[in-house]
């Protein structure tokens, strides 16, 4: 696949002004991305989460694609039947579930393992915020350990659930993990699972400044830290082989990774956290890492 | 010269033939018992290349639901079925479904609730789903099965209705049970059932959304009384389509009632589903013992048919209205919708109802005749009813 | 209404349907003279209001009617030629 020439991205607006998102929101940067990298071909599947809210109200929508909302643990199921009828029909689509931790991995997560093992034509993108943010910054499988939330005031006791491996072992054409402070590396990897036929599994993190406490000028920086610390992986695996993404690459190497502290205290979450919990996410980071290059 | 094809057949084959005919070509469905024989039909059907559809084997209930949902929402036909707790497991989806306004047909073999584990009929799981918006009929044998299911794509699809229905086919009685069905041929039925309609698709490059936030709370209350209001003009294209059916194959079954020796009847037996059939022969020995009985069988329960039942019980001296659920604190769910909306329509009548058969227990037509014969038998003797709720063990 | 006009939950694109621009409290301005013509502004706007207009006097422009003054647009860009000045 060419380099992607950010000159050249369509200028489409698929998101638009006016949306009811929170400033500096990682959602809406998420959107305008699919509609980069998609355009046209994308019909949206949203299950209950921000996105829904930030469609804003309706007889209008902020978002410029056929887009339909479904219950919460409903998405990749309606999301198979869509493409089967497109396929049926004969009419060239590309079907994405725009998902958040609850509608992927808690409550709707029995219909993504189910989509993945059948097989079923469509992109699953999990845009993490890493609570419940839609409902008030609730506690979520993908809640990091140590963070606060507002059903975890002492901080999250349990580990983040590690979906991208767990989607790994479903053993589909394409997994992959991205961010929105990388667009360029998102875009592509949505090039490139759209033109694969099966199940897509896309993992975006999605700093949040509502609910991670940050100032929302700093979404994009904090998004980069992540994988500068080496707190986010961007990997992709075609057919099961996995390999570093190249913004990631330099962070293989533990003493090119940025301290942990310089991600964790720009955000309100972490604030509470002692020096023996910021020791495990440090020792957390180094597990990860292990895990996932015995894969490569 | 029509060619007639007589198979036997059971209840749920006979459900796999109409989505066959009908040419459904989506179909998904979780197992359960005593549902699991149709969509093993179906998938029989597709893998010998004699039916064009793709079958999306999903993990749950609600997944089965949400996958036809899609796929109607796509633009094609769809059907999926399931029973008792599989039912109630996507009940959430019955909603959005009706909400959203795709036409979309589902088979219900109607199985009681648990605790504890019971794979037997009675309408419990069907009648629960009364509010959610969907077309609601009951089937008396095979052959109604097949050919009312073949009459809801063609209902459904109106554009007075786009609406979802379902019927029910009661567990074992008709499912697993085979009796011999006229099986349609498929140009009679593509000559019956028209291109598909629905209010709008979902295709790439056409922005619509559906089931965003609204603005204006009254627009939703709105879309409610819109649903209420297609399920009324539902009626009259019931019995359009059934008189259409009934010119192709002869068979007419009444539309939205059925009635049986009701034009010289005192007393009625009101009843839906499989044990109408026993309801008849409860009716044929009440007769023969001097009775002036007559039954009304009740096809559909959505939209409810308030005045057609009202005409034929205007005059009547009394009516039985058995029900294989209960809404436990209240009454029968058939007895409270027949009481109400005869009340609505100015009939004055005594009703009873008798609750019996739940759980599966078998209920004869010896056990009806007894039943109607007692409540006959008080209410000349007495001129009331000392009791209007009955629940009746055998 | 006729029996086959129904009231149905749909929706269509539209700008504007919040008046974003008067959520903010700090406002970006861009000094044209430092920008590098790169890209990033408009790239990482969450809104999709900065618009590449490309013309001698600006490469890009801020849509001020929506501009929810995030500052995300002055934190990515790598010639900080985007200040975040009070509003109002």
């Amino acid at each position: 696949m060419a380099p992607i020439s950010i000159k050249e991205l369509p200028r489409k607006k698929y998101v638009l002004p006016g949306n009811p998102s929170c400033p500096g929101c990682p959602e809406t940067l998420g959107l305008r991305y699919i509609g980069m990298a998609l355009g046209d071909r994308v019909i949206l599947v949203v299950p209950a989460g921000c996105t829904a809210v930030i469609e804003g109200l309706a007889p209008g929508c902020s978002i410029s694609l056929p887009v339909i909302n479904v219950p919460f643990a409903s998405a990749d199921a309606v999301a198979a039947g869509i493409a089967a009828a497109k396929e049926v029909l004969g009419e060239d689509a590309v079907v994405v579930v725009w998902a958040g931790d609850g509608a992927t991995a808690d409550i709707g997560f029995a219909t993504l393992s189910g989509a993945a093992e059948r097989g079923d034509n469509i992109i699953h993108i999990c845009v993490d915020n890493e609570a419940y943010m839609n409902t008030g910054i609730q506690r979520s499988s993908l809640t990091p350990y140590g963070a606060w939330t507002t059903t975890t005031w002492t901080g999250k006791k349990e580990r983040k659930k590690e979906l991208p491996l767990i989607m790994l072992m479903h053993k589909i054409p394409y997994v992959a993990t991205a961010s929105v402070g990388y667009p360029t590396d998102f875009i592509e990897k949505l090039r490139r699972a759209a033109s694969i036929k099966g199940f897509k599994y896309i993992h975006l993190h999605a700093p949040c400044p509502t609910g991670w406490r940050f100032d929302p000028s700093q979404t994009v920086e904090i998004a980069k830290l992540a994988v500068e610390t080496g707190m986010w992986i961007l990997f992709e695996a075609i057919n099961g082989k996995v390999r570093i993404s190249p913004f990631s690459i330099p962070y293989k190497d533990r003493s090119k990774r940025k301290p942990v502290k310089e991600y964790i205290k720009l955000q309100g979450r972490f604030r509470a956290l002692s020096d023996e919990e910021l020791k495990k996410i440090e020792s957390m980071i180094d597990d990860a890492w292990n895990t996932l290059l015995k894969f490569t | 010269m029509i060619c007639v094809v007589i198979k036997p057949l059971t209840g749920n084959y006979a459900v796999a033939w109409a989505v066959k005919l009908g040419r459904v070509r989506v179909v998904s469905a979780y197992p359960i018992t005593p549902q699991t024989t149709i969509v093993e039909k179906i998938s029989e059907f597709v893998e010998k290349g004699e039916m064009d559809a793709r079958i999306i084997r999903v993990e749950s209930e609600h997944s089965a639901l949400a996958a036809v949902y899609g796929a109607a929402s796509g633009g094609v036909r769809a059907f999926t079925a399931t029973s008792s707790h599989g039912l109630m497991y996507m009940s959430e989806m019955l909603w959005w479904v009706a909400g959203a306004r795709v036409p979309l047909v589902m088979a219900i073999v109607t199985r009681t609730m648990g605790p504890p584990w019971n794979i037997w009929t009675d309408h419990s799981d069907f009648l629960s789903q009364r509010d959610t918006g969907w077309l609601m009929m009951f089937a008396e044998h095979n052959q109604e099965v097949l050919d009312s299911i073949i009459q809801l794509f063609k209902i459904t699809e109106d554009p007075r209705v786009f609406l979802p229905g379902m019927v029910a086919l009661d567990a074992f009685i008709l499912s697993h049970t085979t009796e011999p069905v006229d099986i349609p041929g498929q140009s009679l039925v593509d000559s019956f059932l028209p291109e598909r309609r629905q209010p709008y698709v979902f295709r790439a490059g056409e922005p619509i959304t559906m089931g965003n936030i609204p603005s204006n709370l009254k627009e939703h209350m709105k879309m409610r009384w819109d649903i209420h209001k297609s399920l009324e003009a539902a009626k009259k294209v019931i019995a359009e389509v059934d008189q259409e059916w009934s010119k192709l194959t002869g068979r007419s079954y009444g539309g939205l009632i059925d009635c049986y020796r009701c034009s010289d009847a005192k007393y009625f037996i009101v009843g839906a589903g499989a044990w109408v059939g026993d309801m008849r022969e409860a009716t044929e020995l009440l007769r023969s013992e001097g009775y002036e009985v007559g039954l009304i069988k009740m096809r559909y329960v959505r939209p409810f048919p308030s005045e057609e039942l009202a005409s034929v019980l205007r005059n009547a001296k009394g009516v039985v209205v058995f029900d294989r659920a209960v809404s436990p604190g209240s009454a029968g769910p058939m007895y409270l919708d027949v009481v109400t909306h005869l009340t609505e329509q100015n009939v004055r009548v005594p009703i009873k109802n008798v609750l019996a058969g739940l759980a599966g227990v078998d209920v004869t037509y010896e056990d009806i005749a007894g039943i109607v014969k007692s409540f006959i038998n008080e209410l000349e003797s007495k001129g009331a009813i000392s009791r209007y709720i009955e629940w009746y063990f055998g | 209404m006729s029996e086959e006009t129904h009231v149905l939950p749909l929706a269509k694109p539209k700008e504007g349907l919040s008046q974003t621009g008067t959520w903010r409290v700090r406002k970006p301005v861009i000094d044209h003279s430092k920008c590098v013509k790169c890209m990033m502004c408009w790239l990482h706007c969450p809104e999709s209001t900065i618009d590449v207009i490309d013309t001698p006097e600006k490469f890009v422009e801020i849509d001020y009617e929506y501009c929810k003054g995030c500052g995300v647009c002055a934190n990515v860009c790598p010639v900080k030629a985007i200040s975040m000045v009070p509003e109002g």
